[in-house]
This record gives structure tokens, sequence and C-alpha cells, in this order.
């Protein structure tokens, strides 16, 4: 016990959770390695859909659907694929749902492991930096199909303002001016993002945009599931503001994706 | 060859004990109490950057005595470990016990096996989930001595005297502010003058916040809690 605190304190120059995790519990560490060439995973795995992320007035919006796929089965109906990465950012998911959920729990750790070492958070900036090496990480994997791909977005202290990052496959990442899509709906949703996206949307406009996207994407990818009047299942929506992480209430989801319904079956029926 | 000379051990440990003590009593002191919603700590100190008190896991909080370098490693080593530990299994997996287990052990090697020992003493708290359940509070000294304490504790110079105003005081279910001025007061006991709110770092563990309990309280809040 004496002998690994004593490491614990050498070590005192890093303050990353995962450099820690590395060096004292390597086999924690989320790597998907496999020996050998497979190109392909031999076996069906999970995967999330569609995820978007839009700037409203006073922060950022985020949502995603709540299906998981595995090849043309569901594998999941009530998957969460936004989640809270710390009080004023959050981080979406889309590929494949095991590495994508271990990931945004290091993640998660990563950043309240610094802030409670340093006594102060990390910049945006240095948030969206720290996802892309975890990504990068993640590499190797991705080469052989499981693939990760967030989006990452919170408030912005320094510039008093919502951000978006979007990464790809090899942890390049890249800021969003306004928002952004992805996921097997991830092209649908961009397009109806496009389409109803303007500045300055207020946090009910941003919540009805998003939903807009999401039904948007459910219609036209097998993978993406839209809202679910029969079983009760609803796309998770997000908002982040200047006052922090707020999750939008079931309640207030089902009915903006009631009235998003209605209005189509009204514009089919005329 | 010269004979080295010989100690016994007992006078070894007699002047280790001695040293570290020395070196505590010199610091300031810190109190926690129980109040109605958690578990408050209280430390005379001056600076606002350099804190005594700090946030572990959820509902554990940490404070400690004496040399602050010292102290401070061994705070990052709790974060360290609460924080694998919580990855590893779940976050319910980390308690206080185990946390204060592991400063007892790591304060016990390093009071035999090293020439210097920490000056310092170490409280690890911890309130209940929402399942019900007690406080906890460690009290771990400079020797790896590992105390639990019921609804108090007070360490660092003249630990006693402030000890004694708390046994006399304390209650059960007291208010915040209640608790707060009952600190103030017994850390006062050892000074000549009054306390004023920039000689304090308060922290609560308050349980009606969600998952993180941990909160400092800052200078405004400080000052209207002292004056209810």
């Amino acid at each position: 016990m004496h002998e690994s605190w004593r490491s614990g304190f050498a070590n005192y120059l890093t303050t990353s959770f995962v450099d820690l995790l590395r060096a004292e519990s390597p086999h924690l560490l989320p790597t998907f390695v496999t020996e050998g060439e497979a190109e392909v995973p031999p076996i069906a795995i999970p995967h999330g859909t569609t995820i978007l992320a839009l700037k409203c007035r006073d922060g950022v919006v985020m949502a995603g659907d709540r299906q998981a796929t595995e090849g043309f089965q569901i594998a999941h109906r009530r998957i969460e694929k936004v989640y809270k990465a710390d009080e004023t950012s959050a981080i979406a998911i889309a590929g494949a749902a095991g590495p994508s959920i271990d990931m945004v729990r290091l993640f998660q750790t990563e950043l309240e492991h610094y802030e409670k070492v340093e006594g102060e958070n990390l910049s945006l900036e240095g948030k969206a930096n720290k996802l892309a090496q975890m990504i990068r990480m993640n590499l190797p994997a991705a080469m052989q199909g499981l693939v990760v791909i967030p989006i990452f977005a919170g408030y912005d202290d320094k510039t008093g303002q919502g951000r978006i990052f979007m990464y790809d496959v090899t942890g390049g990442r890249y800021e969003e001016r306004d928002h952004y899509a992805t996921g097997s709906g991830g092209k649908d949703a961009r397009n109806s993002l496009k389409r109803l996206y303007r500045k300055e949307l207020d946090r009910q406009e941003a919540i009805r945009v998003a939903l807009e996207a999401l039904t948007d994407a459910a219609e036209e990818d097998v993978g993406t599931a839209g809202p679910d009047f029969v079983k009760g299942i609803f796309p998770s929506v997000k908002v982040i503001t200047r006052a922090g992480f707020e999750e939008v209430p079931e309640d207030e989801v089902r009915r903006v994706s009631e009235a998003i319904v209605g209005q189509r079956r009204e514009e089919a029926a005329s | 060859m010269p004979l080295p000379y010989y100690v016994s051990p007992e006078q070894i440990m007699k002047d280790k004990a001695e040293y570290a003590r020395k070196g505590i009593a010199r610091g300031r002191s810190i109190i926690a109490a129980e109040y109605r919603d958690g578990i408050l700590l209280v430390a005379e100190n001056p600076s606002t950057l350099l804190h005594k008190t700090s946030e572990i896991y959820d509902r554990i909080a940490f404070a400690g005595v004496g040399k602050f370098n010292e102290f401070e490693n061994l705070r990052i080593a709790g974060v360290r470990h609460a924080d694998l530990r919580g990855y590893a299994y779940s976050r319910g997996d980390v308690t206080a016990k185990a946390l204060a287990n592991a400063y007892s052990q790591a304060l016990g090697s390093i009071f035999t096996q090293d020439i210097k020992p920490f000056e310092v003493e170490v409280l690890v708290v911890e309130v209940p989930d929402r399942n019900g359940g007690k406080n906890e509070i460690y009290h771990i000294l400079y020797d790896g001595t590992i105390e639990d304490e019921v609804h108090y504790a007070a360490m660092g110079g003249q630990a006693e005297e402030i000890r004694q105003v708390l046994t006399e005081n304390f209650q059960e279910g007291m208010t915040l502010a209640q608790a707060l001025q009952l600190g103030v007061r017994a850390l006062t006991v050892t000074q000549n003058k009054a306390l004023n709110p920039s000689d304090l770092e308060v922290a609560v563990l308050d349980q009606t916040r969600e998952r993180r309990k941990f909160r400092r309280i800052g200078a405004e809040e400080l000052k209207q809690l002292l004056e209810r």
C-alpha cells in the first residue's frame, strides 16, 4: 500500500486521470485492440445512431434519439446518447455503443478529476482537446470497425457563448459555427438543421428545431427512431447555458414531439 | 571503525512523535461538526487560494492540518484513490472508510520507515446516501492512528480546548448558521482576538445537493450566516 502511494506521489506532475489509469491500472483503459487483421468485427455489436447539437441564444442544445441497432435488429430502445460531461458541457455519442459509453465515463472522470486536483475547471477548449486525444487513443479499435464519433458542446465562460466541436475518427477536432449532426441519420438531420436554423433561437425554438431534425432523420434512416407514443420513448434533449447543464423534462419533449407530428399529419392530409 | 550510536526504538518513536506533534501544534486548527443537512468544516485559514478542505468524491470530503505540502499530497492521493475506485467499480463503492484506512496505512508506514514523519492530521468525512445511514467522521493522526469520531471533531494546535467547547455546546439537529457559529466560537478559544470571516475557510457536505455534496461557502454567504 505504502509503495503504491509513493508512486502516486512520484507522478505528481500530471493531473490527468487517463495518465493515472495508464500508470496504475492499465487493464482498465478502454482499448479494444485484437490480434490479427480483422477488418470488421466478426460479431454484430450495438451502434448508436443520430445525435446533433445547435447553438441558441443562451448556449447550446444537444439531442439524440434513443435507439441502438445491431445490424438490422434493434439492440436497445432506450439507450442514452447525450451525457452531461460536467456542469457546463455535454458529450453526445454515435458509433459502437460499448466503446462510446466507456469513453464517456472516462471523459467524465477525467474532467472531474482535473477539477478536484487543480481546484478549477479546464477551459472548454482544453476539454475539447482532451476528448480529441481520447478519440485518437481509440484509433486502432476504430480501424477494426469500433468507431466512436462524439459531438462535444458546452458553454464557454471566456467567450460568453455556446460552442460545438465535431471530431473525425483520427481525433481531428473541428469547431462548428452553428450546428452539427452525425451518426447514421446525421446527414438527414444536418439537412433539416440547415433549413430550420436561425441565429439567436430561444430555448423553446431551439428544442423544436432539434426535435424536427431528429424526426426527419427517423423518417429517412432505418437506424434512427422517432418519438414513440405507444411505448412512451422520446429523444433526449439537453440545454447548456451559463446557468449550467439542464436535462429537458420528458413531458416537454413529449409535448413538442406531439406538436411536430400533429403538424405533419395535417400537412399530409391537406 | 567507530561503533554507530545505539538509540533504542522507543526513543526513536518518541522523538518522531514529539517532532510531528510540535509541527502540528504550530499550525491552525480545523473543526468538523454535524448539522441538520450534513457536515460542516470550518478551518482557520486566511488564504483564499490554498485550501485546507477539499472535495474527494461525491459524498466524501477531506480536511488537513499541519504542513501544507504534506497534506496536499495526501489530498491528491485521496482524489486519485477515489476516482480510480469509482471508475473501476461504481460511484457508490467509494467509501470514506476505505480511504481513511488507506491514509492510516500510508501515514503509519511513513512514520515508521522514513526519517521524518509527516507533520499532519487529516479528517475524512462522509454523509450517507439517500438510503439513510449515518455520518462518518474519521480522524487520522501523523503516526497512522485512526479514530472514528461522533458528531464532531477538532484537530490542529490546541485541539483539546476546541473539543471541550464543542463537547459542552454541541446539539443534534442544528441549522447551518448555528453549527457555524458554534464552530467559530470553538476556534476562537485559542485566540486572543475575534475571528473575521476573512480568516475562515468554510465548506459543507450538504445532503440536499445532487450527486456532488461538497460546497464551499463564499465570503458573502459566510458573512450572512455569521450575522444571523
